[in-house]
């Protein structure tokens, strides 16, 4: 079509004007019309080098794709599969007298998990009464009160937080918190609070409080982040309708935003329970591992995944490792309700688009 | 004007305004004093420690001074290496699932999934990883270690990779089906393309997690005190050297498992860090 | 019974951009007062600067003397909070509080200046919700039926209520119905006809049809300053000044 205005190059001064399209040329002419229009090769080219027909190259990236999500679901099937079939064994030799029994003897083959579920109970209990508050309050600080410019570097040093591994928090508890607990803290808690019962006892510095203390600093980011998100989600017109009636900065805080907020703090908080439940390494260097039950919170004491750590590679007879599967089994139905309750929580709040973190 | 409130604000108010006020800058700081406190120790305590000898030599038997660990760093880099292999992959795939085809209730059930594995403690994924492949092939192994750690990695890769595909706009996508590109090509060359500076985020976040994960290896990895580059045996790693010589009674491997603590440190921190100032995201998640 | 406001040199800057420049003006008591003008003018700001809401934004600040009644808004001794309970505002996006009952939305800035006497508070929660006109439509579903399960006139008579309960000697209202369909626009036309016997009312509206309905006094604003404040009916009839003649008229803004 030599004699029509090349739409590429309107300048070009035009010879005749352009034929009346009298009938509808088909794609054939028109695509051989067009391969000598260099402004059109590209399309032409991207255009000759798939085939018309790419659905066989489509179906088989859809497949791998698909595989690749099933795989992720086939690898909970397997945990699942394998914690219940290796516990067989002492799941059918003890039943549920295994949760509540007190006596863990590899030497009689007979084992009772109590100390074990109360110890990751106490320990994570503790941690959560130390590190909601702190959490709360550094999520306001942050979000509310903090100058604009150090907010970013203060949310950074807490993310950091997380990203420090358990083995170092257990490295450091052992030779700077058990230590500063044994001859400073422990002392002035049994002066102090000794009556209630809870601060009594030897003092090792090694035991609940130390993992109580480390647990909950490790959990603070986890908490300290979804409740800053949820926070932020809050309209800003809720916080000036209650500046509005007169209320001072915390009224505010505390009626225009936490108020707003405390499903998806809760939900925050309940994670955190999950990471502290589930958490081995820091926990194992600092509780003592004595399979006691113990009222003082300066006892030693154990977790279920600190036994599982210390013992499983030690574990002699089918039994004995049976029962330490079986005290992981407990262990991931625990945290996979815990869990699941606090994501039910945050997305009720933010509406499933922000994934909590941990 | 109700003849029961006061014209002025009260005492107790403003007492909790400030009250509030300083508790939240109090917990600011309690938070934060541990956190530079394990800095310091590991700066102070493990910057001695850390020596030609430490970054070269193997362990030496307990009780006898120096050595290093050296075993443990390449140890770690190999199980990385296979984890990331498993890992990175499959979390991408899924990401690309979750985001690309399943926005439906399989994608659902999937994403459910996924966040169900990202909350399984990592010791249960060792006693897992233990029955599947350990007691089968009767020897610890890095590869074990690393389809642990591997595994580990998948949700938090695949998060990223489903959070930063549905940030592309589907008007890139259509334009590309327009030009007659199919869905293969689009996903792969221009969406994943568009969105790969957050999924490279995602890897490297899901990396510097597992780096200094313990747990898992304990029954997979196992820990070696001497040489080894072979995927089928016990080898050793960073992390579980320094839990061992954490709680061993030698004053000489206490120093050197601050020194391997922070060797272990720079790595995450820098990966973090890296994330940080070349994302204006700002927000870490999985961490 | 309300009180007057009087504003002299009142200045205010977003940052380093000066929005409000030396504005001058005395609003009446037991007056409507609007304050029209094109996007960007400053007519809210300007009335956020009379409560002191002004400062809330970061980088914001303003200077000058407002003076409500006896208060001294901006003066030396004076406490934002105490100043912004005893001026009511009412913002353009209905924002009742959503986990908080009917009453308990009324009730929350009784609660929040320490009010506790329940019967004291129900009669006030009651003569409210009677003075926005919402009162027949919430009664039996005060404490059941949550502030935001509300349609959006109701949530904003609901606002206007929750306003008035903690008894304010003025009621400044940030285009009130804007957000609203046509019907509930005019229900709140006339409430607010009706509010001036006990409050003095200060309305920003870019509805210049509005401001003719329920103001006698109108102002008109244009890039921060006060071009004209006279008669409502002055200003749409018989403008003094060409620029508030070219936006009535509809030339601009």
């Amino acid at each position: 079509m030599s004699d029509s205005v090349d739409p590429m190059n309107p300048s070009q001064p035009l010879g005749r004007l352009p034929k009346p399209v009298t009938s509808m040329p088909s794609l054939a002419k028109v695509d051989a019309g067009r391969t000598g229009n260099k402004s059109t090769g590209a399309l032409e080219k991207i255009r000759n080098t798939y085939p018309r027909s790419s659905r066989i190259p489509d179906e088989v990236f859809r497949w791998i794709i698909i595989l690749s999500a099933i795989s992720v679901f086939a690898i909970v099937l397997l945990v699942v599969w394998e914690l219940v079939d290796k516990s067989k064994l002492s799941l059918h030799q003890f039943g549920l007298h295994f949760f509540y029994g007190h006596d863990w003897d590899p030497v009689n083959d007979s084992y009772g998990a109590m100390p074990f579920i109360y110890g990751t109970l106490v320990s994570s209990l503790l941690a959560l009464v130390l590190a909601v508050p702190l959490s709360i309050g550094v999520a306001v600080f942050v979000t509310e009160m903090c100058p604009q410019r150090l907010r970013s570097y203060i949310s950074f040093l807490v993310e950091l937080l997380a990203a420090i591994p358990s083995v170092i928090y257990g490295l450091w508890g052992i030779f700077v918190l058990a230590p500063l607990l044994r001859d400073y803290v422990e002392p002035f808690l049994a002066k102090t609070l000794g009556w209630t019962g809870l601060f009594g006892g030897p003092m090792y510095g090694l035991g609940m409080l130390a993992a109580g203390i480390i647990l909950a600093i490790m959990i603070v980011p986890v908490i300290a982040s979804i409740t800053r998100e949820v926070m932020t989600a809050v309209p800003q017109n809720q916080r000036e309708a209650v500046l509005a009636l007169g209320a001072t900065r915390w009224e505010m805080i505390r009626m225009g935003v936490l108020r707003n907020a405390r499903i998806g703090i809760v939900g925050g908080v309940i994670l955190g329970l999950g990471r502290a439940l589930g958490e081995t390494m820091a926990v194992t260097m600092l509780i003592g591992n004595r399979p006691e039950v113990s009222k003082s919170l300066f006892a030693p004491g154990y977790t279920m995944a600190s036994v599982i750590a210390n013992e499983f590679t030690e574990a002699t007879g089918d039994m004995y490792l049976s029962a330490l599967v079986e005290i992981g089994l407990a262990l991931f139905i625990v945290t996979l309700i815990v869990n699941a309750l606090a994501r039910l929580l945050v997305w009720s709040i933010t509406g499933g688009t922000a994934r909590p973190s941990a | 004007m109700p003849a029961s409130t006061s014209q002025k604000v009260s005492l107790w108010r403003r007492l909790t305004d400030w009250g509030a006020t300083g508790f939240a800058v109090l917990a600011a700081i309690l938070v934060i004093v541990p956190l530079l406190a394990i800095f310091v120790y590991l700066v102070i305590k493990g910057i001695g420690s850390v020596n030609i000898s430490f970054l070269t030599q193997t362990p030496k038997p307990p009780g006898e001074l120096g050595g290093g660990m050296a075993n443990g760093i390449v140890g770690t880099g190999l199980i990385l290496a296979v984890a990331s292999v498993i890992g990175i992959p499959l979390g991408i795939g899924s990401g690309i699932y979750l985001a690309e085809y399943g926005r439906n209730r399989f994608g659902d059930l999937i994403r459910f999934t996924a966040d169900v594995l990202n909350g399984v403690p990592s010791i249960v994924v060792g006693i897992t990883v233990y029955s599947l492949i350990v007691i089968r092939q009767k020897h610890f192994s890095a590869f074990s270690g690393g389809v642990a750690l591997g595994i580990m990695m998948i949700p938090t890769v695949a998060r990223a990779t489903e959070e930063m595909l549905l940030m592309v706009p589907n008007v890139i996508r259509e334009a590309a089906y327009g030009l007659g590109i199919p869905k293969w090509r689009t996903t792969l060359s221009i969406s994943l393309r568009t969105a790969s500076a957050g999924v490279i985020t995602g890897c490297m976040l899901a990396f510097a997690r597992v780096a200094g994960e313990t747990a898992p290896l304990l029954f997979t990895a196992f820990g070696n005190q001497f040489w080894n580059l072979k995927l089928n045996q016990p080898t050793a790693a960073l992390s579980l050297q320094v839990y061992t010589y954490a709680i061993s009674p030698y004053d000489d491997w206490h120093k050197q498992a601050w020194a391997g603590s922070l060797i272990l440190i720079v790595l995450i921190v820098g990966a973090v860090a890296a994330v940080r100032i070349t994302t204006s995201r700002g927000r870490l998640k999985g961490a | 019974m309300g009180v007057g406001i009087e504003v002299r040199g009142l200045n205010a800057w977003y940052g380093k951009n000066q929005s409000l420049k030396s504005i001058d003006m005395t609003v009446p008591a037991n007056h409507v007062t609007a304050v029209i003008g094109p996007s960007g003018c400053g007519k809210s700001t300007f009335v956020r600067c009379l409560n002191r809401m002004h400062e809330t934004i970061p980088e914001a600040r303003a200077e000058g003397s407002v003076k409500v009644g006896e208060m001294d808004v901006y003066g030396g001794g004076s406490d934002p909070v105490e100043v912004r309970r005893r001026i009511g505002m009412v913002f353009q996006k209905p924002n009742p509080f959503p986990t908080m009952s009917i009453y308990d939305n009324v009730a929350a800035g009784l609660k929040l200046n320490g009010f506790r006497h329940r019967k004291q508070m129900d009669e006030l929660v009651e003569r409210s919700l009677k003075l926005s006109a919402l009162w027949e439509e919430v009664k039996d579903n005060l404490h059941k039926k949550s502030g935001a399960s509300l349609s959006g006139g109701q949530q904003q008579r609901l606002c206007i209520a929750r306003a008035l309960a903690v008894e304010p000697e003025v009621l400044l209202m940030d285009e009130p119905a804007s957000a609203l369909d046509p019907i509930s626009t005019s229900k709140i036309e006339e409430l607010i006809f009706q509010l001036k016997q006990h409050y003095t009312v200060v309305i920003v509206t870019h509805n210049m049809q509005q401001a003719a309905r329920v103001a006698e006094l109108t102002g008109f604003f244009l890039m921060g300053s006060l071009i004209e404040y006279d008669k409502t009916e002055k200003i749409f009839t018989t403008p003094a000044d060409k620029r508030t003649e070219d936006y009535v008229t509809g030339r601009f803004g």
